[in-house]
Parts: C-alpha cells; structure tokens; sequence
C-alpha cells in the first residue's frame, strides 16, 4: 500500500512524548487564551440561563435556532471516531493507526459539548434532570415517544463506549509514561495505568477489548445520528424535516464532517508537535480519498432531498427550497454552501499534490465543515421558516449575538479539552506506531521474504 | 393522585367555528386574553414573532384586483385527537386527557419547544421572559388561571376553568350538564356567533349537530392530526362553496 518507514523505539518515545515529558512553548499562552475564552463563555450561558432565552433571537414559528443547528454539527464531528477507530479497525486500514486516538478523543470532547446545546437552550435547564428515567416522586416516567429522550440514550451510550475505547487504547502509553515520569506525576500515570505491565496476557486482553469495543460501537455508527435526524424527520408539521432520507442522509454527513475533522486536528498535531515522521502526507492522502467517496455519498442525498421535496410538490416544501435558493440572502449562503460542503474541496482532493499538501488539506478539511454547519443551518432554520401552509405564521430568525458568542465558545472549548488532554496524555498512540512497524517487519528465510509476526485475523 | 369528578371522561370537548360568519373583529383574541391571563403583546413583540395570542384570526387575500376578498379564519389549539405536539415532550407535560383536551401541564414543562415545532398550526407559545403586567391591570388576572413563568410553553386550554366551572356547578345542582352551559371566553365574545363549543361525545348537542354541516371540514386534514374543531367553510355568492377553496 504505502511505503513504510522505519523508526525505531527510541525515536518514538522521545517524539511522540514531547508533549508529555517537556511542555511546549506554546502550550502554556494557548491554553490560557482559550481558557479565558471559554470562561467567557460560560458567563454568557449563566447569563443567558439567568435572564432566559428572550436574550436569543428565537421567535415564533423558529423555536430552535443556532443552539440545536451546533448541537447537529458537533455530533456530527464525534462520527470521526467511530468511522475511524470502529470501521477501519475491524477493515484493518494500516493508515489508520496515527489517528485513532485523535479521532476517539474529538469524539468524546465533542459529544461532551454537543450534550450542553440542546440543555442550554431548554426554557427551564434546571428542571431538565427530569428527562432521567428516574422516578423523582414526581410520579411521572419520561415520555419514552419522544426522539429528545432517545437522544440522551443514543448520545449517552456513545459517550461511554468512545470513552472506554480512549482508555483501553492508553493504557500502554499510560504504563510508559509512568515508566519515565517522577514525583506527582509517576502517581498519576500509576494510578492510572491500572498495574500495566506489559505481559502478553495483559496485552491480549488489550487487544480483545479494542476489538470487542469496536464491534459493539459498530451499531453506533448507523444509530448516533439517525436518532438525532429523527428530532427533526418524526415531526409531520414541519414539511421541511419530514423526510425518510434523513437518518442516512445525516450519518453519512456526520462521517463527511467527523473526518474532515480530524484532518483539521491532525495537520495542527504535525505543525504544533512537530511529528513530520508519524503523521505523513501518505495519511492525508488515504483521508481525502476516503473523504471523496463519503462527500460525493453526501451530495447524492443533498439533490435527493431537493428532488423529493419538488417532485411532491406540496406547496411549502415548494416554498421553502425557493426561500432557500432564491431569496437574498438564502442564495448567497446557498452558494457558499455548496462550494464550501462539496465543489472547492473535493475538486480539490481530485488531485494528487492536493492530497499530500498538508497546507491544503488543512484549509479544505476547514471549508468542509464551514459548510456542514450551513447545511444544518438549511435544515434546522429553513423547515421551521417555512414549517406549514399559513402562511400567515411564516417568518425567518436572525441569531442574536449571544447565540453566535455561545458557538464560537464552542469551538474554544472544544481546542480548551484537546489541548488539556494533549499535555497529560500522548495523541499519538505509541504502542499502535510500534506494532505497525513489527507487523511491517520481514525477515529472510532461505530466499523468501517473509514477515516477522505472524498476524492472527483481526 | 388528584381527584375528579365521577362524570370526567364522559364528555369530549369539540369546537365548531363557522368561518362564514367570522367578521374578523378580533373581540376572540381580546377575551382570550383577558381571561386566560396573556401578557400584553407590544408592537415589538409582535415584529420578534414572540407576541401571545392562543386564538389569532389570520386574514388571507382571495381572488386577483379588482375583484379581491378578504378571508378570516380563527386559529386556535385544534385540541388533536393525534396530536403531534404530544408524542414529543419528553416529560408528559402536554398530554391528551380522558376529555379529548390537549393538556399542557405548566409545571412539568421543561421548555425544550419541541412541542411547538412539531405543531402544524403553530398555535403554542414560549415564555422568552418573566410576563409583567401594568400595575393597573395586576388586580385584572384571573384568579381561575396560572400566571405562567418564562421558559415554559403555553397554548389555549379550550377554558378548561370554565369547563371545570360548569361541570361543579351542574353537579352541585345534582342535574346533567345542559348544552351551553360552558362558554369558552371567545366563543362568549364572538358578536356573530361564529365560535360554538361543546360537548361532541353527545350527538344532541348544537356543536355536534354542525359538525355534520356540508361546509365542515378540519383544518391541514391531510396531516391526519384529527383536530377536535372543525371549521364551516365560507359561503362565496359567486361560485359553489368548496372547503378546501374557502380556507385560503
């Protein structure tokens, strides 16, 4: 497949621990500054819980706004992990290796966040434990009809299976660490590590558990995102979400945002650590043509759902795409929407030198996801906007600046949570570059070349 | 549990609204708010969208100039028998009651808004702010009714204090609940009498006996919501009266 370099041991230790056994430069006023933002953030959501949601631009017949529409987006971004981790796993993609714990840690920083949206913007947040399954004497079960108590089980089920994956998939580096670490933090690694040793029993179970955990998760991957498109597809009175198409057509939007995602997050690891000799340009390369296939996948049910919507002809899905596409400033973003979701990167990505820039993919993975947010924007925003035949009740929404301060903290908090994990915990998972370069190893028997290990199947 | 009375479930509640007849007056939309204790709307309110009106009359424009109508319908919580507001909350606090009501429970509302996204009719409403009354009309509020806090939804209850009212009032006088007995507050201040409410489990009753009228039809039918009120299509001198035409 791709050639392979040999690194030994040694380097590897000392490279992809730089950010463990000595704190970078950077890290130190990076943290700070997106500290400070988040804390920011934090009042602005006490304030807006304090005030109540009069401070969004919320109205009536658009009830969810800019909240729910980044609520949609980073769900979306955590189907990086499960696409990578799960599904190449068990595909037994070699390429995979350097970002699996990447793409396993955005997904639980982004589930994390994702879970606080749809809270946030709840009228009386502080009533929301209701939503439990837990009789709190108030003599009344949640209502187990409604997608937002699926939500939580669907959200709350990833959460810990991408949790657990995270972890198991440490504990080596954590046994290393701790290994070459002192005083508090040898406490720490040790506590952590749970006595790993290294003894090849403890390594199986290792390795049964990733694999056991990447074939329950499997289910996940079709489940996460089809419960959240069903928020909206189980509403008949909004015609603008009332589709059949909707729960693949989301997952297969949340694998085109997850990974672009993760090639965002992989190209600052190689410019912020400096780890040109494990995450290589052959890695972005097998990423944007895997990202090829699941965008195109993605345009196809983009037209399917403009298809469907005026080949039925009901008047306000009629009215909504022509709102969408036609109506300032709807066109514009329209545009921009398509170009940045689909044309400008995977036109792009078409080309080899484009691949293998990290430059480049950096930026188009960016545009992805500028565009994946606009598209949620489309559905959330639009089908409310143009939600029945009164047209007497129809109207559109302009986001308040709370709302746009609350997801640009977002994102803040989301690099905050990277950043925090990057400086305790290696993001390149050592013992995976290790084992890649034995499995890749061969030895001479005779005249014939043949690996050194031999592999069980997976 | 709460208590109720021997007779509840007995009754099913239903509204005619003969849309013939609707002048457009707007008199509904006053004495629903007046007595279910709805914030004055400011004309800010309104250009937000975040303006309270659980009855509104929406006028459409029928016909090219110069031979142009204006058409009147009330809109109002359609009380569906297949409601989509309610398979939704999370937390029960809308629910359909043995009554044939859509129930909205205040005080198990959480404000997810899902309830109001998933209705067609677009007849729910959010409480973005703490409500606040003039000091001068603070003694006005209808002791009868909830004030409702912000971050909870709200919605007409088809004056469920008055149905209350009028099924005490025809048990302590140990007699049958008459038809007419209950008057909504917008069927009362309806000067055409456009808006008739009553009991459709009893096929003597005034409402039920319209329901059955050529011009009836239900509102977004083909959403199969199955609305409790059922509207009497406008009589048009110039061509034969069709339900679907006459509702815009």
């Amino acid at each position: 497949m791709q050639q392979r370099r040999v690194i030994d041991q040694v380097h590897t230790n000392r490279v992809l621990l730089n950010g463990q056994l000595a704190t970078p430069k950077w890290w130190l006023p990076t943290v700070t500054l997106l500290g400070l933002f988040v804390v920011v953030g934090w009042v602005l959501i006490g304030f807006m819980l304090n005030k109540g949601l009069g401070v969004t631009g919320l109205n009536r017949p658009v009830f969810w706004g800019v909240m729910i529409v980044t609520f949609v987006f980073w769900v979306g971004i955590s189907h990086a992990g499960i696409m990578i981790s799960a599904i190449l796993r068990l595909t037994q993609a070699e390429w995979r290796r350097p970002v699996t714990r990447t793409a396993e840690l955005l997904t639980v920083c982004s589930l994390l966040t994702a879970l606080l949206f749809p809270a946030m913007q709840d009228g009386r947040v502080w009533r929301d434990y209701w939503m439990m399954p837990m009789d709190w004497a108030r003599g009344v079960w949640p209502n187990p009809r409604s997608p937002l108590i699926w939500d939580p089980f669907a959200i709350g089920t990833y959460l810990t299976g991408a949790t657990l994956f995270l972890y198991v998939a440490l504990l080596p580096d954590l046994g290393n660490l701790r290994d070459r670490t002192k005083g508090v933090m040898h406490v720490f690694y040790s506590v952590l590590a749970l006595g790993w040793r290294g003894n090849p029993r403890q390594w199986k179970l290792q390795t049964v558990g990733g694999i056991l955990l990447s074939a329950l998760m499997l289910p996940i991957f079709v489940s996460v995102h089809s419960v959240v498109s069903w928020d909206f597809a189980v509403t008949p009175g909004v015609e603008g979400w009332h589709s059949t198409i909707f729960a693949p057509y989301f997952v297969i939007g949340a694998v085109h945002s997850g990974v672009s995602a993760v090639v965002t997050v992989m190209a600052l690891m190689r410019w912020l650590w400096k780890w040109d000799d494990f995450i290589r340009p052959e890695h972005f390369d097998a990423l944007a043509r895997l990202l090829i296939v699941v965008a195109t996948g993605w345009l196809g049910f983009t037209f399917l759902e403009l298809i469907f919507a005026v080949y039925s002809q009901e008047g306000q899905e009629v009215a909504l795409r022509e709102m969408q596409i036609f109506t300032w400033p709807w066109n514009a973003w329209f545009i921009v929407f398509l170009l940045t979701g689909y044309f400008i990167p995977v036109g792009m990505w078409l080309f080899k030198s484009v691949r293998n820039n990290i430059a480049l993919m950096f930026w188009t993975s960016i545009l992805v996801n500028v565009g994946m947010w606009l598209e949620r924007y489309f559905i959330v925003v639009g089908g409310l906007s143009r939600k029945t035949p009164l047209v007497n009740s129809w109207a559109t929404y302009r986001p308040s600046a709370y709302e746009w301060a609350i997801m640009a903290w977002s994102f803040a908090w989301v690099s905050f949570l990277l950043l925090l994990f990057a400086r305790f915990f290696p993001l390149v998972p050592l013992f995976e570059q290790k084992e890649s370069q034995t499995f890749s190893a061969e030895i001479k028997i005779g005249r014939a070349r043949v690996p050194a290990v031999l592999r069980e199947q997976e | 549990m709460t208590t109720q009375p021997e007779t509840f479930g007995k009754h099913r509640w239903g509204m005619t609204i003969d849309v013939d007849r609707c002048t457009g007056c707007q008199a509904c939309v006053i004495a629903c708010q007046a007595e279910n204790n709805v914030p004055l709307n400011t004309e800010q309110q309104y250009e937000r969208g975040r303006a309270i009106a659980w009855i509104r009359v929406e006028r459409y424009w029928e016909g090219e100039f110069p031979n142009v109508k204006a058409r009147f319908i009330p809109i109002l919580c359609q009380h569906c028998e297949n409601a989509p507001c309610e398979p939704v909350c999370p937390v029960y606090a809308t629910y359909h009651n043995a009554e044939g009501l859509n129930v909205q429970v205040y005080n198990r509302c959480v404000g997810t808004k899902y309830c109001a996204n998933g209705c067609p009719y677009i007849v729910r409403f959010f409480n973005w702010w703490e409500p606040v009354w003039p000091e001068t009309l603070r003694n006005q509020l209808n002791p009868d009714v909830t004030v409702r806090s912000r971050g909870i939804m709200e919605k007409c209850s088809f004056c469920q204090q008055r149905i209350r009212r009028g099924v005490r009032q025809a048990a302590r006088e140990s007699r049958e609940l008459r038809d007419g007995d209950i008057q909504t507050a917008c069927q009362q201040a309806c000067p055409t009498e456009a808006i008739v409410f009553g009991d459709i489990a009893n096929p003597e009753t005034r409402v039920s006996k319209m329901r059955k009228d050529d011009r009836a039809y239900r509102m977004l039918e083909s959403l199969n919501t199955d609305p409790a009120i059922v509207y009497l299509a406008a009589v048009d001198p110039d061509k034969a009266a069709t339900g679907e035409a006459a509702h815009g």
